[in-house]
Order: structure tokens, then C-alpha cells, then sequence
């Protein structure tokens, strides 16, 4: 693990993974979207409404799955001080925050016709929401100090402590009743959704976090090129001070 | 124990706590957090219904449904127990015998749910109607109308 942590070294794998990350992207994206608007059947109850959820479903694993790496980075960022987990971390939070966000409004315009309400308070809308301020929380939190490092360690606490709301967020349905209906896919005794409508979903999944690798990659190459710019600014400064 | 490690056990120490408080906390809240109550709950008096506005979910009773103008008078079952509700509005499309409601009202004297507000709640399987037709033929159907 600790090998990746270099910055040199991840630029370079970043470099050879970025083309494939951008191919796999368009490819299962594109084919996910015509498959799952076009190519796949309407359900049994639902009829076309259900194609939603071949965006909603997959934004919010996205979401999920952007939480968790993050506080992982941050958790290694604190303990091992490795100065590009902080940056990862950075670089997640907006993607994760834009994935909830599409989660929570298009499971409003799938609620509204299927439900009969476009919100409702129950366990797993309620923590989803949750989710989207934790992670409104921690850019600001991250951005609040004069001192970048500052505001990335207390960044980093506040999301190891918002990972006690991922569990929270996928066992609600199970834990307690809630109009949101329980898991389709993970779930024990392998999915209750038919092959046709699975695949198509699986596209959408895999090219989300495709392109959440290609984000990633360009995100975190820009915030090495901040830190780096800062460092150099900081030397001059330094240099300045001295020659007077 | 170097720094590193001290700092790797705080972290997970920490977790573990927070971990542990969300956890008494949901389990305290849990008469609050769950959305609905079951026709049992409701029976049984397991929770206070006078003059309170609750929710009842369940599924609607096949055969129980009986629309006068805009009235609409159905039954909800969990399996075990069976409470008549009435409501004047618009139904969900999802609205169905042997699917699942959430309505939102309150219990009337009598012992009828007067409901404000009917949600569907559909479940977890999706599947193409060809093979949702296919399953009821050849009786491998576990969906809405297990009981």
C-alpha cells in the first residue's frame, strides 16, 4: 500500500491507466444506456417508469462507494500521513457528493409516479440525505483553514466519522420497515431482478466507476499541481524573507 | 508502540465508539425511525392510536376492495390481522389487490382507519411481464400474492 503513496509513482500508473479508464467508460455507458432506455423490456408493475433506475441504482452505489474510499484515504491520510491519501480523498468528495445528489432527485421523479409522493421521511430517503450533507460537510470543513493540512485533518475525522452511516444507509430497508422497497441485487439468495434488466444495470455500475477512475485520476493530478504550486510560492516567499 | 501505531488505534477505537452510540441510539428510536405499523401492531394495541395520526402499512386484501364515488373502502392485512380502511382521494397507479400500501391517517372509533394519504410500496422484483405471466403458469410465483 504503502508503495502507492508516492506521488511520482501514482502519476505514473495514472498514465497508463487513464486511456482504458476513459475506453471503458464510453463503451459501458454507452452500451448500458441504450440497453436500459431502449433495448431492455418494461417491468411487470411498473412498466417504463423502471428505466429510472438504471441511473438511480447506480448512483447510489456510487455514492456508497465514493464514502467509503474516502474514509478510507482520510483514515490512512491520519495514521500513515501519506500526503496524497489527504488528496484522494479530496478528489472523491465532489464526485460522491454529485452521485448522491442524482440519486436523491431521480428517486424523487421515480417516487412521485410509483409511490404517490415525491419524498417521504422514511429510514433509507432520511440517511441518503444525511449522506449528501456529509459530504457537503466535509468540502467545507476541508476548505475552512487558512492551513490546508488544518482543515484536511479535521476534514478527515468528520468523514471517519459519517462511515457509521453506510451500513446505516443499506440496511435500513432491512432494520426497519420503510416505504423504500429492501435490496434487489445485493441481497442473500442472489438477485430478485430478471437477467434482462440486470444486465443493463451492471453496465451503468461498471461505467460509473469507470468514469468515478477517470475523475479521480485528473482530480487528483490537479491537486498535486496545487500542492506543488503552493510549495514553490512558499519557497520564493521564503527566499524573499531571507535575501532583506 | 510507535506514533503510527498509536494513531491506528485511535482511529479504530474511535469508530468502534461511534459505531456503538449510533447503534443504542437507532435501537432507542426505533418505535420513531420505522415509517409505518403493521395491522398486528395496531390490533394488538401495541401502540397508542387514539386520536394520534399514524401510519398503517400492509397489503391490501384481495377481493377487499369497494369504491363508492370517491370513496374508496378496502382491507389491510400483514397475514395475521386485518384492519378496514376508507379513503376519498386519488389511489397511486401502483394501487392494487394483493400489493403494498402506506396510508397515513387515523384510527376512527369503530375501528375503521379513516386514511389522508395512500402511498404504494412495491417490491423488490423486477422482471419483464412475459416472465411474470410464465411464473404465474407454471405456479413458480412467489411475488405480491404470498401471504
Amino acid at each position: 500500500m504503502h508503495r502507492f503513496a508516492n506521488p511520482a509513482r501514482f502519476m505514473r500508473i495514472a498514465a497508463l491507466v487513464y486511456p482504458w479508464a476513459v475506453g471503458v467508460t464510453i463503451l459501458t455507458l454507452g452500451a448500458g444506456l441504450w440497453l436500459g432506455l431502449v433495448g431492455s423490456p418494461a417491468d411487470y408493475q411498473q412498466g417504463e417508469s423502471v428505466r429510472i433506475m438504471y441511473i438511480h441504482v447506480p448512483s447510489a452505489w456510487m455514492g456508497l462507494f465514493c464514502y467509503v474510499s474516502m474514509a478510507v484515504c482520510s483514515a490512512m491520510a491520519l495514521v500513515w500521513k501519506h500526503p496524497l491519501a489527504d488528496l484522494m480523498a479530496r478528489a472523491t468528495a465532489p464526485v460522491g457528493a454529485a452521485f448522491t445528489f442524482i440519486c436523491l432527485v431521480t428517486g424523487a421523479l421515480w417516487g412521485k409516479p410509483m409511490w404517490g409522493a415525491w419524498w417521504v421521511w422514511d429510514a433509507r430517503l432520511t440517511s441518503m440525505l444525511i449522506l449528501l450533507f456529509l459530504y457537503l460537510g466535509y468540502m467545507a470543513l476541508a476548505d475552512a483553514f487558512d492551513d490546508p493540512q488544518r482543515g484536511q485533518k479535521a476534514a478527515a475525522i468528520l468523514a471517519l466519522v459519517g462511515v457509521v452511516n453506510v451500513p446505516i444507509i443499506k440496511y435500513s430497508v432491512d432494520w426497519w420497515n420503510t416505504l423504500h422497497q429492501p435490496a434487489s441485487v445485493v441481497k442473500m439468495g442472489g438477485p430478485s431482478i430478471d437477467k434482462t434488466m440486470l444486465i443493463p444495470l451492471m453496465l451503468m455500475a461498471v461505467g460509473f466507476h469507470a468514469y468515478w477512475v477517470v475523475v479521480l485520476i485528473l482530480r487528483t493530478r490537479s491537486e498535486i499541481a496545487a500542492a506543488k504550486v503552493r510549495t514553490l510560492r512558499m519557497a520564493q516567499v521564503h527566499a524573499a524573507g531571507q535575501a532583506e | 508502540m510507535t506514533r503510527k501505531q498509536r494513531r491506528l488505534y485511535f482511529v479504530v477505537l474511535g469508530v468502534l465508539a461511534v459505531g456503538a452510540a449510533a447503534a443504542l441510539v437507532l435501537t432507542a428510536l426505533r418505535q420513531d425511525i420505522v415509517f409505518f405499523f403493521s395491522p398486528s401492531e395496531i390490533v394488538e394495541a401495541k401502540i397508542p392510536t387514539e386520536g394520534r395520526r399514524i401510519r398503517l402499512g400492509g397489503l391490501v386484501e384481495e377481493g377487499s376492495v369497494a369504491k363508492e364515488g370517491a370513496t374508496v373502502k378496502f382491507r389491510i392485512t400483514d397475514g395475521a390481522h386485518v384492519v378496514p380502511v376508507v379513503f376519498s382521494g386519488l389511489l397511486p397507479d401502483l394501487f392494487r389487490e394483493g400489493q403494498g400500501v402506506v396510508t397515513e391517517g387515523k384510527m376512527g372509533k369503530d375501528g375503521t382507519f379513516v386514511a389522508a394519504e395512500v402511498l404504494a410500496k412495491h417490491d423488490e422484483n423486477y422482471m419483464p411481464k412475459e416472465v411474470a405471466e410464465s411464473l404465474k403458469k407454471t405456479g413458480h410465483w412467489q411475488g405480491e400474492q404470498k401471504k
